[in-house]
């Protein structure tokens, strides 16, 4: 790939990324969330067709231009996308042959694709019937199955997005090991990993990204790299003044969390957060820093009125209380706030429009005599539109037409209405561009400032070092460290981020 | 001296400007009615579609669809579908039969004692409200979609009304339990006497009349409301051209009506549910929850809105409109027979979806679907004048879902 440049809409998620993968060699890319890997490999797979982007691409020699996924599929390139793409209630052998089935006469030949399918299922050590529905079996042997899919239409490149972000140690170890084993027999692997350690143990070349562009390509060997060299390449920005100053007031504790333990709701063996305790004070500004999937979500959810999540077990504290919480309006009015990650999914009433919106959660607030006084609702949704400088034309305008960061001001503007004691504000600067982050980053010290806790989850590591007053780490949802703002440091955060079991214990 | 011409491009240009801020896509609706209405006017032999009789036929004919449609455009709102009210309308028929009618040699329900018609009613709507209970149990609590828990409530009340009626009619009912569904507010009750007018009913004069001052008071408190909170509001021009229209449209009806029999019970009972219904759907908390269920459910749940809840109680609420609605229909004729209600979830459910309602849940009104229901009434009623046949009707009605659903979604897709 050769000075590829992606622009989307008012953000450059690429920027004149040259990338050299040769025969038969693992390659790892590694970057923070955002960096611009998972758009890379997007390009390089057809997901973004030729035409959306600008540069060239070269495979074995010759230039490539895909239209679409099947183009790139044809030439022998596969891409395995972190959530997996199977179809649960099939069984294997139909799902390692979905789209690209065996057929004679427009018809299936079952016993062909059985017969087939075993003899993949092989190659990557599956001991399983191939008529087993994929739901039947565990996340270790679905990423088997999606191997062997890929393998089925005669890979060449194999692209694999955060392969083991969802395995447990030994799974993870038998999939590097088939990557070797494919590497001896002439594969080439692109991995894209969090797991720095991982990466240490199987890479052959390192290409590090960082704001869409490639900051170096190390090879793993001849520069003797281990995980401090590429934690130095991924968090080596400088910091300007991207981030509001503050004087940071800090009063009593307002938040506390204990021991909390939560199980993940599909299987109830799988420990997501693992005894976090943590505690914010009034005025303060905690972040909770961890990779994706390291479980910083699924502990908000959790407490925020056991939204996610099962067997639950722990202690919330408000303001020295402890608190008992069932459902979602427990947590508001105890005085919890949660803003979500992804506001389009889970956050907005998208066809609405924006005072319903911002009063959604506050709505008794608006009540009198059973009725609801759409007047007031207007009358707060101007002053929030004023206060936090929500572009558009009036209260009345429909939320799914607005930009991504003035989105985002609603979704605040609704939790700050129901004044809470503490807001967790996850990812609230996700996808937004630079100049709305700084609105919002002015917002949320604002609050602090008004004695508010705040709780802010990022994978931003340079957002959080930027306006928190302290960090704890989060990483296989165990709470890895606590760092105060006088010892900020990426490269700390960074190793308690991705601390792993086996390198704790050692 | 200006141009005559220019002159007139500026008025013309000055209107469009003032005529901006109005939403064509929500009044379309209504501008659809009000073509239906003279195209059948005009085709109709004597015009016979718009005789006094005709539109109090309309109304009483019409009735029990636009009580349906008024729970079913809440249940579509809120994402889910009924298709059990046809069945629960017959259900309850049959159970009002029970209720009110003496003697039932027939049919072995003799040894009740027989109750008075008001208490008959009122009963039979709170059976449906129990309907409601069992169906928004198994969609709240099991979380057992709406479509499939409604598909067996169909078959399943159906097959309840006949085992109520013993594979045999159940009739008449007491005089006074009709008029809901056969009656009309008579002079006498309300007035005392008619004022020496031969030809009009001087209770549907009165009554009309303080329809549209009381409408046209309620849209000026309104936009004065607005207007104090400095709200953007619609162009005084459309704002008066559109209450004017909607006035006279309101005093002609009445009018007419009270050249017939004067003002149908039906009618009194429809225009109370739109009004408290309205209200509830724009006004309340819990029809604020419906809207942002249907619009967004995750946004909804993480708001802290009680989901469940409210599923609950919307389908409680269609059960005890399914009631009201089957109550209509025996005052009406008389009679509760095992086919009462056949296909009457088709037709509200067709309401709601003339009437602007989305299939994704979310968006929708009260008064949306009451157009929605009477543009198919007039349909129906129009052909009917004009002596085209039943397969026609058919075709026609099909079409014009299908049409009206693809305007909306063409519309749609034109404004993003």
């Amino acid at each position: 790939m050769k000075n590829i440049t992606m622009t989307f809409p008012g953000v450059k998620a690429l920027a004149d990324v040259t990338l050299n993968v040769q025969r038969g060699e693992i390659h790892a890319i590694c970057g923070e969330n955002g960096a611009g890997k998972s758009t890379l490999m997007k390009v390089l797979s057809g997901v973004y067709p030729h035409g959306t982007y600008e540069g060239t691409m070269l495979f074995e020699n010759s230039p490539i231009e895909f239209q679409n996924i099947r183009n790139s599929e044809h030439l022998g390139i596969v891409i395995i996308h972190q959530e997996l793409a199977l179809s649960p209630h099939l069984s294997i052998a139909e799902n390692i042959f979905l789209n690209n089935e065996i057929t004679h006469n427009g018809l299936i030949n079952w016993n062909e694709t059985n017969q087939e399918a075993q003899k993949l299922m092989a190659k990557v050590g599956l001991s399983e019937d191939p008529n087993t529905p994929v739901k039947n079996i565990g996340v270790g042997k679905q990423q088997l199955v999606e191997i062997a899919k890929a393998l089925s239409k005669k890979v060449k490149l194999l692209i694999l997005d955060e392969p083991t972000a969802a395995l447990n140690d030994s799974d993870s170890e038998h999939l590097l090991d088939l990557l070797r084993q494919f590497k001896s027999q002439g594969l080439t692997s692109i991995i894209i990993s969090h797991k720095l350690n991982e990466i240490a143990a199987i890479a052959d070349k390192t290409t590090i990204l960082r704001d869409g562009a490639v900051i170096e390509t190390l090879d793993m060997k001849r520069d003797a790299v281990d995980q401090e060299r590429i934690i130095k390449g991924m968090v080596g920005r400088e910091m300007n003044n991207r981030y509001p100053t503050r004087e940071s007031k800090i009063g009593e504790e307002v938040f506390r969390v204990e021991d909390w333990t939560v199980h993940h709701p599909d299987d109830s063996t799988r420990v997501v957060v693992d005894k976090a305790t943590l505690n914010v004070k009034a005025g303060e500004i905690v972040g909770l820093a961890g990779i994706m999937g390291a479980g910083r979500t699924e502990l908000a959810r959790s407490v925020f009125g056991r939204s996610w999540g099962i067997g639950i077990s722990g202690k919330v504290f408000v303001k020295g209380k402890e608190i008992h919480i069932k459902t979602i309006r427990d947590a508001i009015d105890a005085g919890i706030a949660y803003s979500t990650e992804d506001r389009k999914r889970f956050g907005l009433n998208l066809i609405d429009d924006i005072k319903r919106n911002i009063s959604l959660a506050s709505l008794h607030k608006f009540t009198k005599r059973g009725l609801v006084n759409a007047n007031e609702e207007y009358k707060v949704a101007s002053e929030y539109r004023t206060s936090m400088n929500i572009k558009a034309p009036s209260p009345n305008s429909i939320v799914g037409k607005l930009s991504g960061g003035n989105q985002q001001k609603v979704v605040l503007s609704q939790w700050i209405n129901v004044n809470p004691d503490v807001l967790i504000l996850d990812e609230p600067t996700r996808g937004i561009d630079v100049g709305a982050k700084y609105e919002i980053y002015t917002i949320i010290q604002e609050l602090a400032a008004q004695g508010k806790g705040v709780l802010v989850i990022s994978s931003e590591l340079s957002e959080l070092l930027g306006i928190c007053d302290r960090i704890y780490a989060i990483a296989e949802g165990s709470i890895t460290g606590e760092v105060a703002k006088k010892d900020f440091s990426p490269e700390l955060l960074m190793k308690y981020m991705t601390m792993t079991k086996e390198t704790t214990n050692a | 001296m200006p141009n005559p011409l220019e002159k007139i491009n500026d008025r013309v240009s000055n209107l469009r400007t003032r005529l901006g801020g109005v939403d064509l896509r929500q009044n379309a609706i209504f501008i659809a009615l009000l073509v239906l209405i003279t195209f059948f006017a005009i085709t109709s032999p004597n015009h016979a579609s718009i005789t006094p009789d005709n539109w109090s036929n309309l109304v009483v004919q019409n009735g029990y669809i636009l009580v349906l449609a008024i729970g079913m455009v809440m249940v579509i709102i809120a994402g889910h579908i009924d298709l059990s009210v046809g069945s629960v309308a017959c259900f309850i028929g049959a159970a009002a039969g029970i209720l009110a009618c003496r003697p039932l040699e027939q049919t072995g329900w003799a040894w009740l004692p027989k109750i008075p018609w008001a208490v008959a009613l009122i009963g039979a709507v709170l059976i449906g409200g129990l309907v409601g209970m069992w169906q928004g149990f198994w969609i709240a609590y099991v979380g057992i979609p709406a479509f499939i828990v409604t598909l067996a409530g169909m078959l399943l009340f159906r097959g309840l009304a006949l085992v109520l009626l013993q594979s045999s009619n159940i009739g008449p009912f007491p005089d006074s339990f009709r008029l809901i569904g056969n009656g009309f507010v008579d002079k006498a009750n309300i007035l005392g006497h008619n004022f020496g007018m031969k030809n009009y009913n001087a209770a549907a004069l009165v009554i009309t009349a303080v329809g549209v001052v009381a409408l046209l008071i309620q849209s000026f408190a309104m936009r004065r409301g607005r207007i104090k909170y400095n709200q953007a509001v619609e162009p005084r021009t459309w704002f008066f051209v559109k209450n004017i229209l909607l006035a006279a449209m309101i005093a002609y009806v009445g009018f007419q009506l009270s050249q017939a029999n004067g003002i149908p019970w039906t009618l009194v009972l429809l225009v109370f549910l739109v009004i408290i219904y309205t209200t509830v759907m724009k006004k309340t908390t819990f029809g604020r929850h419906i809207y942002a269920i249907g619009g967004n459910l995750h946004a909804a749940v993480l708001s802290g809105i009680n989901v469940r809840r409210v599923n609950f109680w919307l389908f409680v609420n269609m059960g005890a409109l399914a009631a009201l609605s089957g109550v209509l229909v025996v005052a009406r004729m008389n009679s509760a027979v095992p086919k009462a209600g056949d296909g009457f979830e088709l037709e509200a459910i067709s309401s709601v979806f003339i009437g602007g309602a989305s299939v994704q849940g979310g968006v929708g009104t009260v008064t949306g679907s009451m157009v929605g229901g009477m543009i198919q009434g007039i349909l129906g009623n129009g052909m009917n004048l004009n002596s085209i046949g039943i397969e026609y009707q058919m075709t026609t009605k099909g079409l014009v879902l299908l049409l009206a659903v693809a305007f909306d979604v063409w519309s749609k897709k034109r404004t993003k």
